[in-house]
This record gives C-alpha cells, structure tokens and sequence, in this order.
C-alpha cells in the first residue's frame, strides 16, 4: 500500500516529466494532452471546494466553465475584429490579454455563483442538485440563442491569447503557464481546507446544526465556498477556451458539468490531489479508449459505475488503502 | 395575434406539459418512495422511443409500437433497478448522481451503438393524422390533441391507482415509512423494483408518443429530463399532483413565452433585435419561473417537505 503523499508526490511528478519528455521527443499532441488534464484539473478542483469540503452536489458547474469560455471568446473575438464589447455607458474594448481575460472570467463566474448560490441555497439535498443542473440548462439555451456571438455554432479565436513574458503559442510555454496556476490553486485550495472558514465549512458539511449554535451561519459558509467554487472553475473555462481557441454553448452543456463531477470522483471526493489525477486519468481514458472504439463512453459508464458502487474514495483511496476522507 | 392563435398555441403548450408530466410523475414517484434521484430516467424515455419506432418499422402498427415501449421501458427499468439502483438506496445522493450519469452513458453510447447516430422516424398513424375541427371553427392536429387525451387518462388513472388500489396504499405507506410496511410482511424490495418499472413504464410511453411528432434520436431523453426536474421542483418533490400542475405551467411558459415574448419586445426594439432578445428571454422564461417558485415556496408549490 502506497501512503497517499507519495501518491501526490508522483502525480505532481507526472505533471512534471510527461511534458518534458515530449519536447525531447518531439510530440507536441502529447503537451497538449497534458494541458487539456491541467486545465480541467483546475475545473475540478474548484468544484471540489463546494463539493468535497462544502457537500454541495452542484450538477451546473459548466455555467461558470462555460462563462469563463465566454469571457474569453467575447474579448478576444472583439479585439481581432476591432470592436468594442459595449459603447455606452462607457467604452469597454476586446482584449488579447490572458491576465486581464483570467480577471473577467473570475469576476463574472463569482457573481454568477453569488446569485446562483442564493438562490440554490434556498434548498438542500436532491432539489440543490436539480436546480443546479437547470441553472446550467437555461445558461446553454442563452448560449444557443445568442446570435450574436455564434449562437449554436460558437466562435472561433484565430491566435491564442498573450501572457506577458510568453509565448503561449509553443506548446511547452502554455503548459507551463497552466501548470504554475494549477499548482497556484492547489496551495490555495490546500490553505484554504486548513484555514478557520474550511475547517467551519467542513463542519458546516457534517453538522449544521452545531455550526450554528456556535454562532456561525451554515448558509453563508456555503454560499462563500460555492463562489469561490465557481470563481476558480470559471478561470478554468477560460483557459480551455484558450487552449481550443474555440468556444460553443457545449461548454454549458450539463455533460460539462458531469464530466468535471467525474474528475473529482475518478480521483477521490474531498482529497486535494483527487481532481488531479481524476482528470489524469479521464484525458488518459479518453485518448486511449477513444481511440479503440467510438463507443468508449460506455466503458467510462462501467468505470464510473464500479468505482461509485464498490471503490469508495476514488483511485487514491484504493491505491493508498485509506478509504473516504470523511463520513 | 388573433384570438384563434392564441387557443392554438395554449393547447400546444397543454400538450407539452400533459408529455412533461409522464416524465415528471415516475421521477416524483421514485423520489418519494426510495428517496432515489434518477438521472436516467431520460434515457428510459429514449428506450421508449426507440422500442416503439423499432415495432413500428418492423409490423407498421402504432399500437403495438406503443405496447412495446410500454414493456420495453419497464422490462429496461426493472433490469436497471435489480442490477444497480437497488444498491443505491442507502448510499448520498452524490453516488445517485453519479451512478445514474454512468448509466445514462452506458445506455446513450449502447442505443448509439445498436441503432447509429442517425435519427429514426416514426410516423402518426393515418387514424390520428390530419387536423380536426374544434367547435369555434378552430383546425387543430388530431394527434396532438389525442395526446393531451391520453395524458389526461394516464394522470386519471395514476390517481385511481394510488388512492384507490392496494398497491397504491402500499406506494403510500412506503413513502411515509418504509420500516413499517417492511414489518408489516410486504416485500419492499419487490414493491420498489414495481414502481421503478412503473414510471420507466410511463417515461417510455411518453417517448413514443412525442417520438411521432419528433425524431427519434440518442440523447433525446435529456433535455426533457432536465424539463421535469424543474417541473419537480415547482411542484414539490413527492407530489403527483404537484407534478400535474408543474407540468402544464412549464409547458404552457415555454410555448407562449416563445410566441408572446418577441412580440413584447417589438414594443420596445425593431423587430430584428427583438426577435433575438424576445427569443432568448423565452429559452430561459421557465427557469425565471423556477427561480420565483424558489423564492416564494422554497419546497415547491405543493412540496411537504423543506
């Protein structure tokens, strides 16, 4: 049995040696494999705030993924054609920025998590998961019918964004952009699980009762997690669009968001380097059995299927032999 | 906008919710009585769909079409229940959800597999194809109407069953306290693979019933999945009758929302902008209505519980 910090230790490993291994032989697909895994990472370690920490079963995540993406698309689609975003009542222009693109995207997804949040919070349980998921849906038919910026077919980004000192259209410099913000929110999510509000969250998770005779307000911890959350996801989105140059309602779709729940479950719920090797291992799935059969969802179904029936605590917990974190 | 387009496009919406409510009513159903969230009950409706469009191709008849997307979906719903649903009775709703999303995968990429990616068609039956006459002069499609009718019917008869019959007392016994019934010698684990089979029963037959008027293609079930979880949500979880009303209110938002709210609009913009503005405030007029359920009666209109 493998101790779960060496676990981590050989996934921030494979983080490292994978990419350098494919510039030494020369397979730039392989880099961008690594930065698709990256990037959804991210994804999932922002729900895993909410969901791992917090308990919010949030099924419409791909609504900040999707406005990160759009964030991204509006901007720079308005910067290569020479327009400006809005005119009145102040002028704001495109940008080919990646900093300031990052900045929107967080700004936007955290105030679409604050009104999704107090409206969801409202509820607990099964309707928490069922509103969350028709957020997401009215988000995608918006998206749909949003002629103006692709509507169905989405809008296309001709040249990646630009990060000062970079330049992220060779393979090896993007990635490694993606992976110092992975790396970021990790010892951001990591500070946060140790700090007084996770550690309140994670009993708001457990016992909300005894939260709130301590004097604290379960609803509120849970509203911050989720905003944070949804702020961290929507960075995310961004990225993903940058790495695609190419945005489309999809991004929305509720499958969106179930794929970013699988990350964080295929790697182990409430762990820090769950979502990690989640979307890992999901890039890896993806590529290897996408390639022997069209119909490779099914074996992902099966996957899914044994580990919710029978593996609880995801890859990690079966192979450091520690099983759920928590419950 | 005459008053004859208005009747017009309110039957339309009926239909939608009356179609809505045979999905929403075997969710609220498993919800109340094993406390199960069931992502794949969309994909019993595509089951459904395409058992009927199978039958129908192969014998031409759409009433047999219609029986087998019956049996299809509930024989479909008792494997699924006795494989892997029974096991997730006493697990979070988090295993629900992802368990039920790995078989949503499985079925959607197993149909795909079986049929192709290309649609299928099944066709209204010559007896129920063309419009009638409504009194008032109004021309209306038979088959559309026929299925408001038969919605109705099926709703009529779910009542009866649930209040009238012995199983129906069971049903309600198990929603209120499924240790006691157990101790009362009923066999609760058969009773819930019944009710799971009924309302994979009623998603299937409303698969094939708007398969006719739609195609009939792999991921069909989802969208109208995600429809009844917000009529589940207006109505209250657990309630039939909430699920009726949830049903026809969202079916008749989303239709007139559609015609109405572009026209609202040309008040206030030239009709281009207001046909894109009007439309896409219609995508999203039934989750405003959810979002205002919430708000007022955070457990549904007609919800027990918190």
């Amino acid at each position: 049995m493998i101790r779960e910090s060496y676990l981590n230790a050989l996934t921030v490993l494979v983080l490292l040696a994978v990419p350098l291994w494919a510039v030494v032989a020369d397979e730039p697909f392989t880099i961008t494999l690594m930065t698709r895994a990256a990037i959804f990472a991210i994804a999932a370690i922002g729900l895993n705030i909410a969901l791992g920490i917090g308990g919010l079963v949030s099924l419409g995540h791909a609504v900040f993924f999707g406005i990160g993406g759009y964030a991204m698309g509006i901007l720079a689609h308005h910067a290569q054609t020479y327009t400006a975003v809005f005119e009145w009542p102040l002028l704001i222009e495109g940008t080919k920025s990646m900093p300031v693109i990052w900045l929107v995207a967080v700004v936007l997804s955290s105030l679409a998590a604050l009104v999704i949040g107090i409206l969801s919070l409202r509820t607990t349980g099964v309707y928490f998961i069922m509103i969350t998921l028709a957020f997401g849906q009215m988000f995608f038919f918006f998206a749909i019918s949003w002629a103006e910026y692709g509507g169905e077919d989405g809008l296309s980004i001709y040249v990646r964004n630009g990060f000062p000192g970079l330049n992220t259209l060779v393979p090896i410099e993007f990635y490694g952009l993606c992976l110092g913000v992975l790396l970021l929110v990790l010892v951001f999510a990591w500070r946060l699980s140790k700090s007084p509000f996770g550690l309140a969250l994670n009993a708001a998770r457990q016992a909300p009762v005894r939260v709130e005779t301590v004097g604290l307000d379960p609803v509120r911890l849970k509203l911050v997690a989720f905003v944070i959350s949804g702020a961290i996801t929507g960075l995310a989105g961004a990225m993903f669009a940058d790495l695609n140059r190419f945005v489309s309602p999809t991004m929305f779709s509720w499958q969106t968001s179930g794929e970013i729940m699988i990350f964080i479950i295929l790697g182990g719920v409430g762990r820090l380097f769950g979502p990690v090797v989640g979307a890992l291992v999901f890039v890896a799935l993806e590529h290897w059995l996408g390639g022997l059969s069209d119909y490779w969802h099914i074996y992902l179904g099966l996957l899914l299927l044994l580990i919710v029936l029978f593996g609880r605590g995801g890859l990690i917990g079966m192979v450091s032999g520690r099983r759920a974190v928590h419950d | 906008m005459s008053l004859i387009l208005l009747i017009e496009q309110v039957l339309n919406g009926l239909q939608f919710g009356i179609m809505l409510f045979l999905m929403a009513a075997g969710l609220t159903l498993i919800f109340g009585v094993m406390g199960l969230i069931n992502l794949a009950h969309g994909s019993l409706y595509m089951i459904g769909a395409f058992c009927a469009a199978a039958v129908a191709g192969a014998t031409g008849s759409f009433l047999l079409a219609l029986i087998a997307s019956l049996a299809g979906a509930a024989i479909a719903g008792a494997l699924v229940e006795l494989v892997v649903i029974r096991r997730l009775y006493d697990k979070d709703h988090l295993d629900q959800v992802l368990a039920t999303f790995a078989l949503i995968l499985i079925f959607s990429e197993g149909t795909r597999w079986v049929f192709g990616s290309f649609p299928l068609f099944l066709d209204v039956p010559d007896f129920l194809s063309g419009p009638i006459t409504l009194p008032g002069g109004i021309e209306y499609p038979l088959y559309r109407l026929t299925l408001i009718v038969v919605g109705l019917l099926v709703a009529l008869g779910l009542y009866l069953l649930i209040s009238r019959t012995r199983l129906g007392v069971q049903i309600r016994a198990g929603e209120n306290d499924r240790e006691m019934i157990a101790a009362l010698g009923i066999d609760i684990a058969k009773l819930y693979t019944i009710v799971f089979a009924l309302g994979a029963a009623l998603a299937g037959l409303a698969g094939a019933l708007v398969g006719a008027i739609q195609s009939v293609q792999v991921g069909m079930g989802e969208p109208v999945l995600i429809l009844a979880f917000v009529v589940i949500v207006i109505g209250g979880i657990g309630s039939i009758k909430g699920a009726l009303i949830g049903a026809i209110l969202v079916g008749l938002t989303d239709t007139l929302g559609g015609i109405f709210l572009p026209e609202v609009m040309k008040l206030f913009f030239d009709p281009s902008t207001a046909t894109s503005i009007g439309s896409s405030l219609a995508s999203m007029a039934i989750y405003v209505l959810m979002a205002a359920v919430l708000i007022l009666r955070p457990s549904g209109l007609f919800g027990a519980r918190a």
